[in-house]
């Protein structure tokens, strides 16, 4: 990366931590609406892959990818909207929390619950693309959890099989819901099945921006050369609970602990630091996401709630 | 165009035939609508190549379309129609060929999950069509015969068609193509060979959400689709000797129903037989008989007669399923318990 985009990076990785921290604060003092999904830890995976998109290509994030949604362009007062339900929202209080952030003019695709239904519709994206010969790519994210599932495995068989534009993003964040990788699978190397697909595969350090975007941007480069589909395992910590309720004592606080030493954020801030980026520079930008967020919040909670007579509208096109 | 698209294995036809198939009608409609509209490509198992389908239903489409166009598809029900989700946003129109309608439960979180909900939930439309060969009669055990309409029927946000006739074959696809939701179009295996008609050469849609009477009577309706229209219409000669005058309605569409449709036929005789092929239980027919059991009840002159499957799985052997199925006899015998009501 070079100066700008490091800049720009820490920008949204902060924008993104400072959303995450006010939505936890919200949702403990009961102004949230339902459950929420905290993206804490995954900052650096969600925005240095986010960004190696191009403003064509489509992705479909899933709940800990906020970063890549806000970067896109969907703005946080639309989000704090859906999550608080409202007309204004992304959804128009027809889903719930980060679930369904879809927005085709953003060249986003919202996911679904049913995990990870969100491979086979972006490699179907990338299938668009390469029937017209555009020259887009169509990303996607999975968990560790997520890649224990038969869609993913069918996918990716299919992702090779037709040199899709493709490219997929494995958080691995050791966690799925209280389930450790060790009780999920029998290996622990995620990436080290897809050469068995005839696949690209990488595996990156998921709490370092910059290596997240480099191999992010190899992938995309390749894909949209008409190289094919990569997969890049980025290996990071869900550092809070699954969601909002969960307090997450199944996690060895060893391991929060060692992870916590490695936060994105930090880490990320003391690199930029070191690189002679004045910590004053950095400080506005987190100033400013402060006030961008706090006003996020204010808009979407006078915002008001759907109409009841709605219920019925748009369920067909 | 000519008749047969330029492509030798296509369906052949002099010009001034138009007696097709009911499977012919089927493939005359992907060739018409991929000719009209590039947006439409064909996916599948086994639908490309010179192979063409299980069925024959995609036969000749590669050879002219490309196979860009006719893509074959690993077995893989739930990630090739989860990637037509994924097209069908991007603006292309899939037609995704289920190998047998009782593959489609290894796609259902693709369909209703996903497909189902997308407009609602504001993220697209997602205008595909998932061709569901099915229905049994035809010895194919328990996992060749299935009738699963009841499942899409039920699911917010799909659209269900399920033609009887060469016409409606070729018209419901067209539709169901043009529409900008996802449909889902049950064909009646049964019917591919067994049934031939006229026609309309070229474009031809017919209108989602409209049933159609097959036969006018005074006495008892039958409401039917699919497979099960042609029994009631054999059951309907029977009883016609003995001066009893059935009318058949076709519904053609299974959601939307044509409710305005149903509630005519059943205040006009007030004797109503509902049939179909999948098993009775919260079957399509329960919402059909209800409708009008809340609508129409005043013009009832007798209790709805259900018929339809077992609640079993679909047997294999001869007697066991003509014992599972409707048929005409069975259709007979509930059409005279009400004439004489």
């Amino acid at each position: 990366m070079n100066e700008t985009l490091r800049l720009n990076a820490y920008r949204w990785m902060t924008l993104t931590r400072t959303f995450d921290e006010t939505m936890v604060a919200m949702w403990k003092q009961g102004r949230g609406i339902g459950g929420t999904f905290s993206e804490r830890g995954h900052e650096a995976v969600s925005v240095g892959a986010g960004m190696a998109l191009g403003p064509d290509d489509v992705v479909a994030p899933m709940h800990r990818d906020l970063g890549t949604y806000l970067l896109r362009g969907m703005t946080p007062e639309r989000i704090f909207g859906n999550l608080l339900g409202r007309q204004m929202g992304v959804s128009g209080g027809r889903d719930a929390n980060l679930h369904g952030l879809g927005d085709l003019d953003l060249n986003i695709i919202g996911f679904i619950s049913h995990i990870p239904q969100a491979i086979p519709t972006a490699l179907g994206a990338a299938m668009a693309f390469r029937y017209r010969d555009e020259p887009r790519v169509a990303m996607t994210f999975v968990g560790d959890g997520g890649s224990c599932s038969g869609a993913f495995h069918e996918s990716l068989n299919m992702a090779a099989l037709y040199n899709a534009p493709f490219v997929l993003i494995i958080e691995n964040n050791q966690y799925a819901y209280s389930t450790p990788l060790s009780q999920e699978m029998k290996i622990a190397d995620i990436a080290g099945r897809l050469p068995g697909y005839g696949l690209a595969a990488t595996t990156v350090d998921g709490n370092d921006v910059e290596a997240v975007y480099a191999a992010t941007t190899d992938a995309v480069e390749r894909a949209r050369s008409g190289g094919g589909p990569s997969v890049i395992e980025a290996r990071t910590m869900r550092m809070l609970g699954h969601a909002i309720h969960d307090g997450a004592q199944y996690v060895p606080e060893a391991l929060l602990a060692e992870w916590e030493s490695r936060d994105p954020v930090r880490m990320f801030r003391t690199r930029l630091i070191k690189g002679g980026v004045p910590a004053e520079d950095l400080d506005a930008l987190d100033q400013a996401a402060a006030t961008e967020i706090a006003a996020a919040v204010r808009v979407a909670e006078a915002a008001p709630l759907p109409d009841p007579e709605s219920v019925g509208e748009g369920v067909f096109a | 165009m000519s008749d047969n698209f330029g492509f030798s294995d296509a369906p052949q036809h002099a010009p001034e035939d138009r007696t097709l198939t009911y499977l012919e009608a089927i493939t005359e409609a992907l060739f018409v609508e991929m000719d009209r509209d590039e947006d439409v490509l064909v996916m599948g198992e086994d639908v490309g190549g010179d192979f063409g389908g299980a069925f024959n239903a995609t036969k000749g489409l590669a050879a002219k379309f490309g196979d860009r166009r006719v893509i074959n598809t690993p077995i893989a029900e739930l990630s090739f129609t989860g990637m037509a989700n994924g097209m069908a946003l991007m603006g292309l129109r899939p037609v995704v060929e289920m190998q047998f309608a009782d593959f489609i439960s290894s796609g259902f979180d693709s369909i209703v999950q996903f497909a189902a909900t997308s407009h609602y939930r504001g993220i697209g439309k997602v205008p595909w069509v998932i061709r569901a060969p099915s229905d049994g009669g035809i010895r194919s055990g328990p996992f060749h015969s299935q009738n699963p309409e009841a499942w899409f029927v039920h699911t917010p946000g799909l659209k269900v068609v399920a033609p009887s006739t060469p016409a409606d074959a070729k018209g419901l696809l067209a539709a169901a193509i043009r529409d900008d939701n996802p449909v889902i179009y049950f064909e009646a295996k049964p019917l591919y060979r067994s049934i031939k008609g006229d026609v309309p050469g070229g474009e031809h849609v017919s209108e989602i959400g409209k049933a159609a009477v097959r036969r006018s009577g005074t006495d008892v309706t039958v409401i039917a689709y699919g497979t099960q229209v042609h029994t009631a219409l054999d059951a309907a000669e029977r009883v016609a000797a003995d001066g009893i005058d059935v009318a058949v309605l076709d519904l053609r569409t299974l959601k939307p129903l044509d409710t305005e449709a149903i509630l005519e036929a059943a205040i006009k005789t007030g004797k109503v037989v509902v049939v179909h092929a999948a098993n009775r239980m919260v079957g399509v027919g329960a919402e059909v008989a209800s409708l009008i059991a809340e609508e129409a009840f005043e013009s009832l002159d007798a209790p709805i007669i259900r018929i339809g499957g077992l609640d079993t799985p679909v047997p294999f052997s001869p007697p066991l399923e003509d014992a599972y199925r409707p048929s005409a006899g069975k259709i007979e015998s509930a059409i005279r318990k009400l004439a004489d009501y």
